[in-house]
């Protein structure tokens, strides 16, 4: 038989809780990318000095894959004294990759924001901080929520490639199942079936932030 | 009377600004009175708005010094050398000037009332609670009583504007900048923004500079109009003498040019 439901049922808890190690490291992953994301953005609009540096880092981050950042994290920077447990640097190399995505998207977000918003905002006397807490960023997030949430489930569906240093996700269980036992369609198939619902569900979870979003704003 | 009321509010000493290789204003000097209103009218890219930007700091200038009174603006003095001004210095002295745009520039993420307290909450340090009675009072005098829930994109143009200038007003500037807040604004919606104008003007004693292309309301509101022609004042003078009786060809050709289109 191909498909053996009583094996399913048995390594089902397994798999759910290694979901949950999923779900962390999406979450964590994303927090970093859309805070770390801003951080590039704004460093990226201030004087060259500073915005040069970072678009560096940010071309050469976007121009690797992130499975090779992954094993830079974990594997080379030991040797420069920092080690990481697998699951904070498979985190991290997430973050920091998807950073640069972000970083696009809120500089486009912030392009938007017409001059007027500024220089009204210097007329207040308004301080730099203020402007972009209070008047900035209040319209320039909201229409990026939907390019922000595609990075959200492409990261997500990006956190296998953290079984490659061994994080037990969904992706390493279902590995480790399938080694013990010799039976790997069941645990791939459930991995995907997890990864499909769950996907599903922040697509729900988006487009509901979204229209939250526009009922505030748009009018 | 003291000493200061002798200073001018506002002093333009030798500034001049540059576009690249285009000087857009040269050398101008200018003293502007506390408490005077200024209408500076010529033709457009004559660089009449520039003056205003380069008073609210908006840019940059490339010489010269702004007073503003009676303390320089874009500038202090470093061990008996004048330094440009760093953004706390900006900060301190262009408080004392408020704005208002041709284009409104109203926050539309915020209501009315929220436009109008945003400022004095986060700059002036003002309790929440007095910033929104001060901002109804505010809106109450621009006649917006009403609308203070109301969101920009739910007013009318000069509604907007309305709302601009009371929000200028909220931080208690005592130089105000007009920059051609009538030109975005349907013509039966110009009368409502100038008599909220009119009314800040008498009610209080606001220096006002205004770019304008109402020459009826400049003739009648000004105490002094300034004529500008490429980055310079041409002729400078009482709205009597100035439409009545202009003394420059260039005052002339360009009040027989506006007057006959209007």
């Amino acid at each position: 038989m191909l498909w053996d439901w009583g094996y399913a049922l048995e390594i089902l808890p397994v798999l759910a809780k290694a979901a949950i190690v999923t779900i962390e490291a999406t979450f964590l992953g994303f927090l970093i990318a859309a805070s770390l994301g801003l951080v590039f953005a704004i460093m990226r609009m201030s004087g060259p000095l500073v915005a040069g540096p970072v678009t560096l880092l940010v071309e050469l981050v976007r121009s690797t894959p992130l499975l090779i950042q992954i094993f830079f994290l974990y594997f080379v920077l030991p040797k420069f004294g920092v080690t990481l447990d697998a699951f904070t640097a498979g985190v991290l190399a997430l973050g920091l990759h998807y950073a640069t995505y972000c970083s696009e998207v809120y500089r486009a977000g912030l392009e938007n924001i017409p001059r007027g918003q500024w220089e009204a905002s210097t007329a207040l006397n308004l301080s730099s901080f203020t402007t972009f807490k209070d008047i900035i960023l209040p319209q320039a997030i909201p229409p990026i929520v939907p390019a922000l949430g595609n990075y959200l489930v492409a990261l997500f569906k990006e956190t296998p490639l953290l079984s490659a240093i061994a994080v037990l996700e969904l992706m390493q269980t279902a590995k480790i199942l399938g080694s013990e036992t010799f039976r790997y369609v069941e645990p791939i198939t459930l991995v995907g079936v997890i990864f499909l619902i769950m996907s599903l569900v922040s697509a729900v979870g988006i487009r509901w932030v979204e229209r939250a979003l526009n009922r505030r704003t748009a009018r | 009377m003291n000493s200061s009321d002798a200073t001018p509010m506002v002093r333009f000493e030798n500034v001049t600004k540059r576009y690249g290789s285009l000087t857009v204003i040269d050398g101008l000097d200018l003293s502007i009175g506390r408490g005077e209103k200024v209408a500076m009218i010529g033709p457009s890219g004559s660089g009449k708005t520039t003056v205003l930007r380069m008073l609210m700091t908006l840019e940059r200038i490339d010489g010269g010094v702004i007073w503003v009174d009676g303390e320089r603006l874009t500038h202090v003095e470093r061990n008996g050398r004048l330094v440009p001004a760093d953004t706390n210095h900006l900060r301190r002295v262009r408080g004392k000037i408020g704005m208002v745009f041709q284009h409104f520039n109203l926050f539309p993420h915020m209501t009315a009332l929220k436009n109008c307290m945003e400022a004095p909450v986060t700059v002036l340090g003002m309790k929440k609670r007095e910033a929104e009675e001060r901002a109804a009072e505010l809106l109450a005098m621009v006649g917006l009583a009403d609308k203070k829930d109301h969101f920009p994109s739910q007013l009318s143009g000069g509604q907007q504007q309305r709302v601009a200038i009371a929000r200028a007003c909220a931080m208690r500037p005592k130089v105000m900048l007009f920059d051609e807040v009538t030109s975005a604004l349907d013509p039966e919606l110009v009368g409502e923004v100038l008599n909220v104008i009119r009314k800040l003007g008498a009610e209080h004693d606001l220096t006002m500079l205004m770019v304008t292309h109402q020459m009826g309301f400049a003739k009648e509101f000004a105490d002094r109009i300034s004529f500008f022609h490429r980055g310079k004042i041409e002729e400078d003078g009482k709205p009597a003498d100035i439409f009545g009786n202009p003394k420059n060809e260039r005052t002339r050709q360009f009040l027989h040019a506006v007057l006959d289109a209007g």
